[in-house]
Formats: structure tokens, C-alpha cells, sequence
């Protein structure tokens, strides 16, 4: 897991005082400049915000923390989807937060010391349904990227669905071989699917994740049970909710409006889990089945930067050239641990070996960087 | 383009060198006002590197990088690339065009921000490239100097090779800890895809001084180090022990330098249960003044006849070796603790010279043979560099004469 996909979020005063600091022309106006700007203020029993209807469109919340606690702000499609979120407003900070907001109900909600369900607003946007990118390249990008969305969650279904029967079945061996198998699908669009924060947890969470006394569902439960106590036994209700939850995110996903954007932070998170995660072993840490992971986020890493192919060659195709090579680079690197339909275990690579994966995953997640300066706009 | 600091005004500045005054004033006494000191701005262009005889900062942040990419292209436009940020860096600039908050709010910003609102504080990089770097993958092997020779093996020492060697270097010292990381991290940023950070390490206190206008400081040990160090007044020594000559061997080294760093690791515990009177037997100093054995002041000329035949000072000094001087630069480390309840504590040291082979090496050779202090210390770490002379313009970058 990571930290959701964010839109834009920056500390109001550096961006005002560094709009002087750049000598080179192009450089982006100061975030002060942008019209329409929707003033919060949060405090820590209250959440104002100055308007309750928008127009359609892009719009600037400037969040001012008041209160003694640390606090987050969210924009919430019904569900509970996030359209965007800025975290970690110390007190007397105020941050911006800039959303693309198509013509519907919505919800604002302020999180005083970033717990519970926090301070909810109503807010109505209205106007004409403005489409969320204008250039048509860039609408066939997100298009292309739904449709492997679509592909990669349709197997999660089937696989996820595999597990959980052999799971429930006590057939301890033939559930650790589906283990690895029908992560794949899930790890190749976990960015995704993150958009809906309360559902990755519950998937996902890894035993280290959890405050104490907090419920451990999802794959890593079984994991543990798997391998470690290999007693499943007991695991039949955390399947079930496994894959019901499995369900829910699929058809969430399947349904969500995907920016440019998305795909572009979406391509460098998973990197950045493999850097985090992945190459330290800390993901699948009773199975060692880390690389199966690896090679998940760098296929879907590789799936939405080639959605957006077409808009990059026209805006930088030098980067495209960079990022071929690099793909290329990383996937070799990794292709030297296959083991037949599978990967070699975390273990049993040496330290060279996971230096040489972490140099590869650097030098493609630095031009991955760039993309999203190139689609924002 | 302003500097980091006038973004944010004087204020912050203000603080920050007032801290770095009450530091410097309880450590240094002679040195000048360290307000002045946070400000100091070193020249980048010029015939030789910064870092060098620059009035030692207080403060390392040194690392070693394995080149990664097989394109000698690619490696020499990584070194511009590194020029051009470190052309900034030292002046007090951020390392990217657009810095840390003044790009698109979609990118990634060309500077990690942690320097934003410091003062220059003296920041000099200065870089270095390792025998490994000569090898077949570059087309370089006919380049290498005979100066730039693998040294030997030293008795007694237990070389860690993941913290040894590296195919380039660079040196950050600055007087201002957050400043030096700032840079490194920024220029291994940078970097990604082409180089890779082999191991880096952090030094907090200077143990050298390279100007007489600088007061001798003290390593770990409580010793003053380095009263007899080639400093940046001996205009002709520096010719003669420093600096690359062009009829050298290596044309593209002419002014450049050679670098010879090692990791000491250093047993304080056992030391500080040594008596003062064999404290300063083993290195032929007195402990409070610096007074070598048999004198009163730190500067009065070495009477080696008055010391015990295998002192410290006795076996380095330049009349033992031809008269070979080094220039050294080497900073104290604390890497925590070791797990055994010691602290992981020493001395890394650094060391310019203008041939390793008659100096570094004899000098060496001579204490890991008899020097009482080996009883102390342990070299753990190694590494041999040829800094290339220095950046001359903004046309010019690090190791032009070598790729060009």
C-alpha cells in the first residue's frame, strides 16, 4: 500500500515566496494566481467552507488549519470516492488544493488529527458536464488505460475467486501457489483501486500496517496462515470478505473517471512501491513471493505510461525514447530471477542482486517523474 | 536568480549562523565571527577544485558512486549535467533551473528544498574519479595515470569492500551539515539511471586546518591534528607536493590532484583509559598546547631526536620520506554505535597530494608497520581518486580534459 493518489497539494507560503526564485522563463505562475480560489477554514471541531455550490470545471480550495490539531482536507464523489485530498495541514498552515470537479453531488470533509469519518459538507457542482481533458489524445489515453483496468480486474475476480475456494478449501499448497498468482492482478492496478482509500486497507494491509487492536483482513492474513502458522482452518470468514471487498473495488475501479494525471502519478506510485516494498522484501515478508509483485507493478507502471504514449511523443519524445530504454532495462535486470512460469524468491537473491533491481527502479522511476508536468495541463 | 537565502530574508539567516556561532565559539575560539562564516561563498571556476586548499569547512558529507551506465557519452553528459548544478549549489543557488517550490505544481521539483532559506555556509564540491573508472568500459585505460597506481596492502588493515573504491567521487564540505547532504542527495538525484551511490559518509568536525588563518582543531582522540599540514599560504610546497604538473605523465591532469581517503575506525574506549604521559609518548605532541615532545608552542619546529623513535609525528613526518608533504582534510565520524556497546567513532580521513606513490604510500607504509596508535585504530575503508583540475567556465565541466 501507499499514500492515495493526491492531485495537488503545496504549502501556500513557499510557493508564494519562491515565485521569485526562478530565473529560467516558463516557469508556473504562483499558485496565489489561480481565480475562483474556495477559502476553508478548519478548526477542531469545525469545517467551513465558503461556498456550498461550484461551477463545473477546476477549482482551488485554500485550507487554513485554525485548530491545534493536524488536519486533512477531502473531496468526496458519493461512496466515498476521493476526488482529491490534501494531507497534513499543521496548525496555522494553509494549503491549496486544486480538484477537477464534473457537474454532481459531492462531499467536503475536514479530519481534525486525520481520524474518523471526519467534518462533512454538502457541496452541489454545477454547469456543463466539462469533460475532464479537453484534448482528445489525452481522453483516448485515459480510455485506453480503463480498458486495462478492465482486463487486469476481470482476471483479479477469477483468480482472487480461485484462492479463496482453495483457501476454504484447507488445501494449504494449492492456495500458496494462487497466492502469488492472483496478487498479480491486484498489484498491477493498485493505484487504481487506492483511489478508494477504506478498501485497500482491508485487501491489503500488512500486519506492520496495523494500530493495535485494529482488525487484520485480506491477503497477508492469509499469507501468515499460509505459511507461517499453516493453520487456515479458522480463515474462511477472511476469505469471504476477501473477495467480497475484491468485488466492491473491482466494480468501484470499473466505474471511476480516470485524468491523465491519475495515470501519470499512478505509473511512478508503483514504482515507488516496488522501491519501498518490493525490493526489501517487506511486502510478502512469510512468502517471499516479492518479485511476483515487482514484475505486477512494473507491468502496470509500463500499461498506463503506453496509454499515454501518443501525448508524449508529441510533448517530449525524447522522455519516450528514456523511458523505453529504461523499461527495457528494468525489465531485463528482473528477467534474470525468472524461474519458470514464476520468480525467484525474495530470500534468495543477494544484496548485489537487489542493488542492481534498486539501480534499475531509480533510473526508470526518475523519468517516470516528468510525465505528469507533461499531462496536467 | 537569487540565492536561498534572500528568498527568505535575513531573519532566518540571522538565526541560523547565530547558532552555528554558538557552536564554532565553544569548539574553535580563534576562529572569526561565524556570521561571516555561514555567508562565505567559494569561487567554483578556476584552475584547480574547491575543496581543496579551501579553508577546511566544518563539516563532510563525502560519497562514492558506481557508474552504472556503459555509454561514455552518457557519463561525460552526466558530468555537465553535475557541473552545472554544483555551479550553483556552491554559490547558495538551488541545484535545478526552477528549484523547490517554483515549478509545475505536477512535477517533481529539480531541488529537494531541505537547503531552502540556509546560507551558502561555505559549500565546496569538489570531484574525483577511481582507478576502477579506467577499466575497459570507457575507452579510458590508456588515460589512466601511473600516479593513480592501486595501493598496496597495508598490515594490519580489514578493508570493507562495500564502503571502498567507487569510480567517482565527490566531496561536500561546508559549514553547515544540512547544506553538504543537501548537495549530495541532489547530485546523486541527478544521477539515477547513470550512477549509483556505492556508500557515502558523513564527517562533523574538521580535524585539519589548510590556512594559517584557521586555529588547529582536535580529532577524537583529543589530539590537535595536522599543526604541520600543507596549508594554502605554502604557494611553492603546493606546487611541488599538490598539484599535477603537465609533465607528470597524465596530460589531462595538470592541476588536478590526487586523493587518497581512508575510514579509521578508532577504539576511543580503550584510548581514554591510556595515561596522558603515554597519550603524548605514542604521538610526540603534548596534549594541551600541541607543543611537539621537548617544545613549549604547537608551532615551534619538531625536535624528532626528543621523541620516542616510533611517535606518531616521528613516522609521518616529511624528513622520514623525502621530504613528501600531505594535504590533509580528514573529518571525525560517529556512525552510532557498534552494537557491542562502543561507539562506532573515528577518523575519516583525507588526503591531497601530487603522487600518491612517494608520499601517501611511504608515509603509510611506515605507520601500519610500527605505529604505536595501530593499537587503536583500524583502516576499514579505502579509496583512491584523480581529481581532475578545476572547472574554468561555464563552458567547461568536471573532467573535460579527461573525455574531450
Amino acid at each position: 500500500m501507499s499514500v492515495i493518489t493526491r492531485l495537488a497539494a503545496a504549502a501556500l507560503a513557499l510557493a508564494a515566496l519562491t515565485a521569485c526564485s526562478a530565473e529560467d522563463p516558463g516557469a508556473a505562475p504562483a499558485a496565489g494566481a489561480a481565480p475562483g480560489k474556495v477559502t476553508v477554514t478548519a478548526s477542531d471541531t469545525a469545517c467551513e467552507v465558503g461556498v456550498t455550490e461550484l461551477a463545473a470545471g477546476t477549482s482551488t480550495f485554500a485550507i487554513t488549519n485554525g485548530g491545534s490539531k493536524v488536519t486533512e482536507f477531502y473531496v468526496y464523489a458519493p461512496g466515498d470516492r476521493v476526488m482529491a485530498e490534501v494531507e497534513n495541514i499543521v496548525p496555522g498552515l494553509t494549503r491549496e488544493l486544486i480538484a477537477e470537479l464534473p457537474a454532481g453531488t459531492y462531499e467536503t470533509a475536514c479530519k481534525p488529527g486525520m481520524v474518523g469519518k471526519g467534518i462533512r459538507n454538502a457541496l452541489t457542482v454545477t454547469g456543463e458536464h466539462k469533460p475532464l481533458t479537453a484534448d482528445a489524445a489525452l481522453a483516448e489515453a485515459t480510455a485506453s488505460y480503463k480498458r486495462y483496468v478492465k482486463t487486469q480486474s476481470d482476471t483479479l475476480l477469477v483468480k482472487t475467486q480461485e484462492f479463496v475456494d482453495a483457501v476454504k478449501a484447507g488445501k494449504i499448497d494449492e492456495a500458496k501457489e494462487l497466492f502469488p498468482v492472483s496478487r498479480t492482478y491486484w498489484e498491477r492496478i493498485e493505484p487504481v483501486a487506492e483511489i478508494f482509500g477504506d478498501l485497500d486497507p482491508a485487501i491489503d494491509a500488512r500486519e506492520a500496517d496495523l494500530a493495535e487492536g485494529e482488525e487484520w483482513t485480506g491477503f497477508h492474513k492469509i499469507e501468515k496462515d499460509l505459511w507461517i502458522t499453516k493453520d487456515i482452518s479458522q480463515d474462511g470468514p477472511i476469505a469471504d470478505k476477501l473477495i467480497a471487498d475484491v468485488k466492491t473495488i473491482v466494480g468501484k475501479a470499473n466505474a471511476a473517471e480516470l485524468t491523465p494525471l491519475n495515470l501519470a502519478n499512478g505509473a511512478k506510485e508503483l514504482l515507488d512501491e516496488v522501491a519501498t516494498g518490493k525490493i526489501t522484501g517487506e511486502e510478502d515478508i512469510w512468502s517471499h513471493t516479492d518479485l511476483w509483485d515487482f514484475a505486477a507493478n512494473l507491468a502496470g507502471s509500463k500499461a498506463a505510461v503506453q496509454s499515454l504514449r501518443p501525448v508524449l511523443e508529441e510533448r517530449d519524445a525524447a522522455l519516450v525514447a528514456t523511458l523505453d530504454e529504461k523499461f527495457a532495462a528494468a525489465e531485463a535486470e528482473l528477467g534474470t530471477h525468472q524461474k519458470g512460469d514464476g520468480w525467484r524468491l525474495h530470500n534468495e537473491l543477494s544484496k548485489d542482486e537487489l542493488k542492481r533491481l534498486s539501480d534499475v527502479i531509480n533510473a526508470l522511476a526518475e523519468p517516470i517523474s516528468k510525465i505528469a508536468p507533461l499531462v496536467a495541463h | 536568480m537569487i540565492s536561498r537565502r534572500q528568498v527568505f530574508g535575513l531573519g532566518a539567516a540571522g538565526a541560523v549562523a547565530a547558532g552555528a556561532g554558538a557552536l564554532a565559539a565553544r569548539t574553535l575560539p580563534a576562529e572569526p565571527a561565524a556570521q561571516a562564516h555561514v555567508e562565505e561563498v567559494f569561487p567554483f571556476y578556476g584552475e584547480h577544485q574547491s575543496g581543496i586548499v579551501t579553508p577546511a569547512q566544518d563539516r563532510l558529507h563525502f560519497v562514492a558512486f558506481d557508474v552504472t551506465t556503459t555509454d561514455r557519452a552518457e557519463l561525460a553528459e552526466l558530468l555537465q549535467e553535475w557541473t552545472a548544478a554544483a555551479a550553483r549549489l556552491t554559490q547558495g543557488k538551488e541545484a535545478g533551473a526552477f528549484g523547490a517550490t517554483g515549478g509545475s505544481r505536477e512535477a517533481a521539483p529539480d531541488d529537494t528544498g531541505e537547503a531552502l532559506g540556509l546560507p551558502p555556509s561555505g559549500l565546496t564540491l569538489t570531484v574525483g574519479f577511481g582507478p576502477s573508472l579506467f577499466d575497459d568500459r570507457f575507452g579510458l585505460a590508456a588515460k589512466r595515470p601511473a600516479a593513480l597506481a592501486d595501493l598496496p596492502k597495508f598490515p594490519g588493515e580489514t578493508l570493507v569492500p562495500e564502503i571502498s573504491g567507487g569510480d567517482i567521487c565527490v566531496q561536500a564540505c561546508a559549514h553547515d551539515p544540512q547544506v553538504a547532504v543537501h548537495a549530495i542527495r541532489n547530485l546523486a538525484r541527478i544521477g539515477f539511471g547513470r550512477v549509483s551511490v556505492r556508500y557515502s559518509q558523513l564527517g562533523f568536525g574538521r580535524t585539519s586546518s589548510t590556512s594559517r588563518a584557521q586555529a588547529t582543531p582536535r580529532n577524537l582522540m583529543g589530539f590537535k591534528d595536522g599543526t604541520n599540514n600543507l596549508k594554502l599560504e605554502d604557494a611553492d610546497l603546493l606546487r611541488e607536493q599538490l598539484w599535477a604538473a603537465p609533465g607528470d605523465g597524465a596530460a589531462w591532469m595538470a592541476g588536478g590532484t590526487y586523493l587518497v581517503t581512508r575510514k579509521i575506525r578508532m577504539t576511543v574506549e580503550t584510548w581514554d583509559r591510556t595515561s596522558l604521559r603515554e597519550q603524548e609518548e605514542i604521538f610526540g605532541r603534548d596534549k594541551h598546547e600541541g607543543a611537539p615532545a621537548g617544545r613549549q608552542k604547537e608551532f615551534d619546529p619538531v625536535d624528532l631526536s626528543a621523541m620516542r623513535p616510533d611517535a606518531h609525528v616521528r613516522l609521518a613526518h616529511p624528513s622520514a620520506h623525502g621530504n613528501a608533504h600531505l594535504l590533509r582534510r580528514g573529518y571525525n565520524y560517529v556512525d552510532g554505535s557498534d552494537g557491542l556497546g562502543r561507539l562506532d567513532a573515528g577518523l575519516f580521513f583525507i588526503a591531497y597530494q601530487r603522487d600518491p606513490r612517494t608520499q601517501f604510500v611511504p608515509i603509510q607504509a611506515s605507520l601500519a608497520k610500527s605505529d604505536p596508535l595501530n593499537e587503536y585504530i583500524r583502516h576499514v575503508s579505502s579509496g583512491l581518486f584523480a581529481c581532475p583540475p578545476g572547472v574554468v567556465d561555464a563552458g567547461d565541466y568536471w573532467g573535460r580534459t579527461l573525455f574531450a
